[in-house]
């Protein structure tokens, strides 16, 4: 019966239904189709972002560097729309994913052939990367005065009622599902991840797996970085400070397990709209915005908490008197 | 940093002098490194032979450092506690906090202190208790902590803590020599002895290199995780302590993005992020070594966000630089 319903989908999918059910309780306007939508919009970027993060944690690596890829990008597009302000956008978004993918492959290189642990390297890269954007803009802001219309445009025009910006999501969404189960490489990706050994018995070539999942992040971090800066309409050094840690938070609250191997897409997705529903909802029951940090805080270890005991396999316990063995054998 | 598997396919028939694996070592390389950074800095910049300079250098990196004896003792046990700065935000918000109800000094670095041990312990639970990895515990405690300091304070801060208090971070001991210097040495030796000469610290190395066996041969693995996670917090609750009165005021986003700064600084001092090696006299060079590079570029009148630039080049380099060489060595000699 499990195989058909995805138990951990199904309660976290519970759980949102419940949060937006209490809040409709006593503020209705929450749920009205409109706002909805809008939270959807909101909530895209994480959840473009979730979905390459996912990837990369399926591979038992950590993409840490993804929000100062994003920064680097939209400042660099930014800065070509303002050097260029004909250049059509498909080009622009080309650029973005282009620039997105290279810095992704500097992760993925140094993780595949210098085998370095891929958490030191995204600590690494994530500061070259910001430091990066206040070289090349000398510390200044691009502002939406100085972005060409079409530019700032494309990701708010409406299409079938909808934002571009979440289309894009939605098809992000759809692109996803089908790489990871109904092809080679989102095969091999779950295979690395779950049992690295037996993947290298079976072809697969680990560390190139985890290369193409850094340059998907990457690619995906580019892709934001713009709309993020032409749907916000301003590029700084700091611009998505500290997202990398909402886009792991969105994983391991979606049921990645950090461990690699194993996640889904539909996971990813709802951690990643579940933080969107807390964060767009703060505001409308009265709470602080400052509250936000510690919900998701709790929300992370409340999620981790749970899956581990979910997930857990009864092993037999040959040595019961000296202690547990819990977390000796991961 | 020797058991990346690329030397393995040689095994000679007996071992170098201990003389001559030291100067081998990575202590060594990273020594002559920071000989070269200071070399370079006194020939780039005529303020920097000054011992009131120098002297004022090493407030970047001495309240990193006590964080960072803790933090590689747990990275050599395979944990990490990424939520370090965050308990600083924390304690230091308590303790502004108590200031509102008039506590005095001693209450002041007494509740630092304690905060920051049972924000260590609040880790530890989820950890060794409740079997969690600690890189999504401590990542979810990061926000949560930092939220806590959010909730409390706003946009606010404290301010106005006592004359007396201000004298662990600005105060001084003798002539050039502050406070937080001889904090930083008492620290290092307590927690170099405390890793190499007693059973506590192999046991923290057995625990890395094979937690199964580590529980095997006897040793109370999740008893001395739980311990060291309690000395990481601990060591925030006094790096926070210095740090407040350095500053002289709280604001929630104090210290934000330490972490990763004493995450680089034990790295760069050779432990293996994986667990199972390190030592504390690479953690103390590593230390002088950031605190030289950040302190000479400042002179050079560098932005600190590009001074970033410098160390993390300096974390991917030192870890890359030796297994290139590593494997071009193999490819020499196949």
């Amino acid at each position: 019966m499990s195989r058909f319903i995805p138990v951990r989908e199904t309660i976290l999918a519970a759980a949102i239904l419940v949060l937006m059910f209490l809040i409709a309780s006593r503020f209705p306007g929450f749920v009205a189709p409109s706002n909805l939508a809008n939270v959807f919009n909101d909530t895209s970027p994480l959840i473009i972002l979730a979905l390459g993060q996912m990837v990369v944690i399926l591979t038992r690596c950590i993409d840490l560097s993804v929000a100062a890829n994003l920064a680097l990008t939209g400042m660099a597009v930014a800065m070509i729309n303002v050097a260029m302000p004909g250049l059509p956008i498909p080009v622009i978004i080309a650029i973005a994913i282009l620039t997105g993918s290279f810095m992704g492959a500097i992760n993925g290189i140094l993780v595949w052939k210098l085998a370095i642990p891929p958490i030191v390297v995204t600590l690494g890269t994530m500061t070259i990367f910001r430091g990066i954007i206040f070289l090349i803009s000398d510390g200044k802001w691009v502002n939406s005065h100085e972005m060409s219309p079409a530019f700032t445009g494309f990701p708010r025009a409406e299409l079938l009622g909808l934002p571009v910006l979440s289309w894009i999501a939605v098809a992000t969404v759809l692109i996803f599902a089908v790489m990871m189960s109904r092809t080679p490489l989102g095969r091999s990706i779950f295979a690395v991840g779950g049992n690295p050994h037996a993947a290298v018995y079976t072809g697969i070539n680990v560390g190139k797996t985890q290369f193409l999942a850094f340059v998907i992040s990457g690619a995906l971090a580019g892709l934001t970085g713009y709309l993020w800066v032409a749907r916000y309409a301003v590029a700084y050094v700091d611009i998505a400070g500290g997202f990398e840690l909402e886009v792991v938070a969105a994983c391991v609250i979606g049921g990645i397990s950090i461990a690699g191997g194993i996640g889904s897409v539909g996971g990813a997705v709802l951690g990643a709209i579940f933080l969107g529903v807390v964060k767009n909802a703060l505001p409308v029951v009265n709470i602080s915005p400052f509250w936000q940090l510690a919900i998701s805080g709790s929300a992370i270890l409340i999620a981790v908490a749970f899956n581990a005991r979910a997930g857990r396999t009864k092993g037999r316990i040959i040595l019961k008197s000296a202690e547990k063995p819990v977390g000796a054998t991961p | 940093m020797t058991d990346t598997g690329l030397q393995t396919r040689f095994v000679p028939d007996r071992l170098h002098s201990r003389a001559y694996r030291t100067l081998r070592s990575w202590e060594a390389l990273l020594l002559v490194v920071a000989i070269a950074i200071f070399v370079v800095n006194s020939f780039a910049s005529p303020y920097f032979l000054s011992a009131w300079n120098l002297s004022d250098a090493t407030f970047n990196f001495t309240e990193k450092a006590m964080i960072a004896f803790a933090m590689a003792l747990l990275i050599i046990s395979g944990e990490i506690d990424l939520s370090v700065a965050s308990i600083i935000a924390l304690a230091s918000t308590a303790m502004g906090l108590a200031l509102q109800y008039g506590a005095g000094t001693p209450e002041l670095v007494l509740i630092g202190l304690t905060v920051g041990l049972l924000c260590g312990a609040f880790n530890a639970v989820f950890v060794t208790i409740l079997g969690l990895p600690s890189i999504v515990v401590t990542i979810g405690t990061m926000s949560l902590f930092r939220g806590i300091s959010y909730i409390i304070l706003g946009d606010d801060a404290f301010r106005g803590y006592p004359a007396s208090f201000s004298w662990f971070g600005q105060g001084y001991i003798y002539w050039v020599f502050t406070v937080e210097m001889l904090l930083f040495v008492i620290i290092a030796i307590v927690y170099g002895v405390l890793l190499h000469k007693t059973n506590f610290g192999r046991a923290v190395y057995a625990i890395g290199n094979n937690p199964t066996g580590a529980l095997f041969s006897g040793i109370r693995v999740q008893r001395v995780k739980f311990i060291l996670f309690l000395l990481t917090g601990l060591m925030s609750g006094v790096a926070a302590v210095c740090l407040t009165s350095r500053l002289g005021s709280t604001r929630p986003s104090i210290a934000t993005g330490m972490e990763l700064e004493v995450v680089t600084m034990v790295v760069l001092g050779g432990v293996n992020i994986l667990g199972g090696s390190g030592s504390i006299p690479g953690v103390v060079i590593a230390a002088f070594v950031m605190g030289l590079v950040t302190f000479g570029l400042g002179l050079l009148n560098v932005p600190g966000i590009v001074m970033s630039i410098f160390i993390g080049l300096l974390l991917i380099g030192v870890i890359a630089l030796p297994r290139l060489w590593g494997m071009m060595a193999a490819r020499r000699g196949r």
